[in-house]
């Protein structure tokens, strides 16, 4: 089974221009909202959303970065530690309307782990998510309050997302899950 | 992950899903000989992270609960001890601490079976000081649970090492080329020993000084299995160009077994004073392990001076060791 592509540099910044829209209409105004993108690749999505919004509301929009590494539910199962970087969420959340951003939304553990995270740093007014991709499996009761492409999917494939800051080009596709090595 | 020692500046395109979850090989941390330099990296890197939680209102993240963790200090200790048992508490972890006498040891079958009954209450880590060298290797060999050498004899302290370089780290871009001095009783020193091995393998310039009854014989026609470092009986000379100034606690107890002659003559030789100082580098950074023997091995108004940055040492050491509890129990280690 082959790569298949289903979004394209193009697609992509169409649905992230759409999404920062939907952001502004459902919020009313830009004023109380930080976008927190959700590390590896929420990140550039949450400065690509963040940079969208400024150009057309003309107003500041903070962005932080969140790193749910020590929030997560599975640490003792993995055989190896993940490698964790820094949360850098340089401003108080309290009474924010706090936007996570993340590539894709799967099983909902890390959307869980991020939630947690979120509220240890303070009480924000809600919290929303927005993501590029939905591929379904919810293991938990969460959704996306922004979903930029609805993809079914089998548990045996794999959803790339790939973005020019971490990985030189603008693409998601659909790969067969690897087999496990050794 | 190219090892480069910093931690600032790390961009997207680092951001790559890493090989770096691979780099991890310990089980037990008892010196840092053995670690590669993209291990320390991946230290620096987690401290970096837990050095985040320090800051917050709340101090607390749930990432090793319901894992246990034991402290066993054969030997006095404040702030070692209590570091060790923040970093615990804030990574959520139950911790217990264990007082034992220094003199139920002095037979090898009492420690192991102290280590049994540790590894009967459950322990995951084991965070172990005692007056011998090689204690906590021994310890490594009898139990499943992961040992943190947290001090043994002269040997090592790992972990001081490790937060001495992440506070470096704060305050200079690189380790690499970094001229580090350190001054005083180096033989004795697990802290000087520690950082010679962690220091030399991340390309820092080291530098050891002390009166040559407190220098380890042999350092300046070293082995090839030992790092390479400069050796002088010239404070001066060790001072001048230094990034990096790291005074150490004069052990008393060294005047009385004849390595010297007064206490009072040891620092008129080898204070750290400000008047030394100011042939440093400008930007020099003064470092000490503590606890200090203020107007002994360092002036007081260095020790508090705007040049040093100890007590920042004393809170980069729970960041340290919340990354070490989270590396060590954060994988299940199947091997």
């Amino acid at each position: 089974m082959a790569k298949k592509v289903i979004m394209t540099e193009a697609d992509i910044k169409r649905t992230i221009a759409r999404i920062s829209h939907e952001i502004v209409e459902r919020n009313k105004s830009t004023k109380n909202i930080i976008l927190v993108g959700m590390r590896t690749r929420g990140v550039p999505l949450a400065k690509r959303l963040a940079s969208n919004i400024e150009s057309f509301e003309e107003m500041k929009i903070p962005v932080g970065i969140l790193d749910f590494s020590l929030y997560r539910d599975d640490i003792s199962s993995q055989d190896i530690p993940l490698v964790i970087k820094s949360t850098d969420i340089p401003f108080s959340v309290d009474g924010k309307v706090i936007v996570l951003v993340d590539d894709v939304l799967y099983t909902g553990r890390s959307a869980r782990a991020a939630l947690d995270a979120i509220i240890d740093l303070g009480r924000p007014l809600s919290i929303q998510l927005a993501v590029l991709v939905d591929r379904g499996h919810r293991e938990l009761p969460i959704r996306a309050d922004y979903v930029g492409k609805n993809i079914p999917s089998s548990k045996d494939e794999e959803i790339e997302v790939r973005l020019t800051e971490t990985d030189e080009i603008d693409e998601v596709a659909i790969i067969p899950k690897p087999g496990r090595e050794g | 992950m190219e090892a480069v020692g910093q931690i600032k500046a790390i961009d997207l395109k680092d951001e790559k899903p890493q090989p770096a979850q691979k780099i991890w090989k310990h089980k037990h941390i008892l010196d840092l000989d053995d670690f590669s330099p993209s291990e320390i990296d991946l230290v620096m890197q987690t401290t970096e992270a837990m050095h985040e939680i320090l800051s917050r209102p709340i101090k607390k993240v749930p990432t090793l609960r319901g894992k246990t963790v034991v402290t066993l200090f054969y030997e006095a200790s404040t702030r070692t001890r209590s570091s060790f048992e923040l970093a615990a508490k804030n990574l959520s972890a139950d911790i217990s601490n264990l007082t034992v006498s220094s003199s139920s040891v002095t037979k090898g079958e009492s420690l192991i079976d102290t280590l049994e009954t540790i590894e009967a209450l459950g322990a995951d880590i084991v965070v172990m000081r005692h007056p011998y060298s090689g204690a906590p290797n021994l310890a490594s060999k009898h139990v499943k649970a992961s040992i943190i050498n947290a001090g043994d004899g002269w040997h090592a302290h790992p972990t001081q090492a490790l937060l001495d370089m992440y506070t470096m780290l704060k305050h200079k871009n690189s380790i690499k080329n970094l001229k580090v001095t350190i001054i005083g009783d180096i033989i004795h020193s697990r802290v000087a020993h520690s950082n010679i091995w962690s220091l030399t393998k991340m390309g820092a310039e080291v530098t050891i000084c002390a009166p040559s009854t407190l220098l380890p014989k042999g350092m300046d026609n070293p082995q090839p299995y030992f790092p390479k470092v400069n050796v002088t009986t010239d404070i001066d000379k060790a001072i001048k160009g230094a990034d990096v100034v790291m005074g150490l606690r004069l052990q008393l107890e060294r005047q009385q077994s004849g390595l010297l002659p007064s206490i009072r003559e040891y620092s008129r030789l080898y204070q750290i004073t400000e008047e030394r100082l100011s042939k440093a580098d400008n930007d020099v950074i003064v470092m000490h392990p503590g606890p200090v023997n203020e107007d002994v091995e360092i002036a007081s108004t260095v020790a508090h001076g705007d040049k040093s940055v100890i007590n920042e040492q004393v809170t980069n050491g729970v960041a340290v060791r919340m990354a070490l509890f989270y590396l060590l129990a954060g994988g299940s280690h199947n091997e």
